[in-house]
């Protein structure tokens, strides 16, 4: 039997037919599961809005507490506005969902999106989308919150997070990163919550109204309410946060929609 | 002739596949920190090995000679492709913690050990129990590698507090080193150890002796 098993017909039989199966079983899981996984990921980034906001509780059901707690709100980020009714259909008839927006779909669609010159592209995204999902905490009439969604390069990946702020529009809340492949230990360390709480606190713009806040290497200055200490052992990740955080707070990101809802409050 | 009770056990002290043959040390490091981890981690591995050692021995006699590492590496992919893709659906938090190690089971020898040196040569149903009992015996190892350092190193035991750390207001003081993989390597070292001071017959011979010093001119 064996020196028939080593024939060429029947080694390319055994070989064709092997991976038919074995690529029916992967396919089929991958596809039998979709929807649960989808399920998990849109928890996992209602969890990092409201952790960014610090407003996660443990063992509560995400999407309630995500419902009972935070707005959802469609902007253009060009403009810095909320978007109209008409956006608002330009993004249904692209084959987005309003309610559940892909930012990051919405970056491969030439409609939604715009290729930025690399000048002007600190953080490495080539493409800036038209919208984004803003979320928003209110207390009462005023915004008690608001919470951003930032992504940058960092040093092998593209960093997904959220950044959120105070009321005042300038004082960070929190900022955490809910999807990067960063080096484990060294710049996957943006995870860490002793980091992560070094942001707490700083403020983003200077009197003058300009983007100040920094990530610097070395040993931020203590006291001082616009420098962020760098992650060590993780030179070109800190520089990516740096970028991305400056990148979306500043003219070309929410900037100007900072400075209206600061102005006119939601 | 090995009977299902021997190739479920024997793997668990007498033939264990990390305390004797030394397998799978790599993932045994990297996923001991906690042991809810660990336990989905030996899970996994457990019923890759079984249902890998399975498919593998069924087309055993079909199997060219020529190709056979890489028809059970087919098989042995496709099967963590699925793993890693049911925890995605129902463990998505631990997948996350587990995230390249469960793809690395791929390469874990233990899985395309069992495979080459049991199930190419046996029945199905009995390759499938040695596949259980070979993931049974790395669990072993394994949790009890996670259970010590979890506990001494975080003072936790399925992410519960058991001793309070003196950072939180407690009495303990944890072993940082514990945390780190280095640790692991002298906890397994201890589990062989024991194991092989209990089961005489594992003490392997040594390859060379080292001659008496001869020099005898020198001072002391």
């Amino acid at each position: 039997m064996s020196a028939n098993n080593d024939s060429i017909q029947k080694t390319l039989f055994v070989a064709i037919l092997l991976c038919l199966v074995c690529s029916v079983i992967v396919a089929g899981a991958a596809v039998g599961l979709r929807d649960q996984q989808n399920l998990n990921k849109a928890n996992d980034k209602r969890i990092a809005v409201l952790q960014a906001a610090d407003l996660y509780e443990a063992g509560k059901p995400v999407a309630e507490q995500f419902k009972s707690k935070i707005t959802t709100r469609i902007v253009n980020i060009e403009a810095g506005r909320f978007a109209t009714d008409a956006e608002l259909q330009e993004i249904k008839d692209a084959g987005l969902s309003v309610d559940n927006f892909d930012q990051k779909k919405s970056s491969k669609m030439p409609e939604l999106s715009a290729a930025l010159k690399p000048e002007n592209d600190p953080a490495s995204i080539k493409r800036k989308e038209k919208f984004a999902a803003i979320y928003i905490v209110k207390n009462g009439d005023a915004i008690e919150k608001v919470i951003l969604p930032v992504h940058g390069y960092g040093l092998w990946s593209t960093l997904y997070g959220f950044i959120a702020l105070q009321g005042d529009m300038d004082t960070v809340v929190g900022l955490g990163f809910y999807s990067h492949a960063e080096t484990p230990g060294l710049g996957g360390e943006v995870d860490n919550p002793k980091w992560k709480s070094l942001w707490v606190g700083k403020e983003l713009y200077d009197d003058q109204g300009d983007v100040a806040i920094k990530v610097v290497k070395g040993g931020a200055e203590a006291g001082n309410p616009y420098q962020v200490d760098g992650l060590s052992g993780a030179t070109l990740t800190s520089r990516g946060v740096n970028n991305l955080v400056r990148f979306w707070v500043g003219d070309r990101g929410f900037g100007n929609l900072l400075t209206k809802l600061k102005e006119q409050g939601a | 002739m090995s009977t299902i009770k021997s190739v479920l056990t024997e793997p668990l002290f007498s033939k264990n596949p990390i305390a004797l043959q030394i397998l799978g040390i790599c993932s045994a490091l990297a996923v001991t920190t906690s042991l809810q981890v660990t336990l989905v981690m030996c899970i996994a591995l457990t019923s890759v090995t079984a249902f890998s050692n399975f498919g593998v021995s069924l087309i055993r006699n079909h199997i060219p000679n020529n190709i056979r590492i890489i028809v059970q590496m087919i098989i042995i992919a496709s099967l963590v492709i699925v793993v890693d893709q049911i925890l995605k659906a129902y463990a998505y938090d631990i997948s996350k913690k587990l995230s390249v190690f469960v793809g690395l089971i791929i390469t874990n020898c233990i899985v395309m050990g069992r495979a080459e040196a049991f199930a190419m040569k046996n029945p199905p149903v009995l390759s499938f129990f040695d596949g259980i009992g070979n993931g049974l015996g790395y669990s072993i190892v394994l949790i009890t590698v996670a259970t010590i350092r979890e506990l001494f190193g975080a003072g936790k035991l399925f992410g519960f507090e058991i001793l309070p750390l003196v950072t939180d207001g407690g009495w303990y003081q944890s072993n940082g080193l514990l945390l780190l993989p280095p640790s692991a390597f002298f906890i397994i070292g201890g589990f062989i150890w024991v194991l092989r001071t209990w089961k005489k017959d594992q003490i392997e011979k040594a390859e060379y002796k080292i001659l008496p010093n001869t020099e005898h001119s020198g001072g002391h």
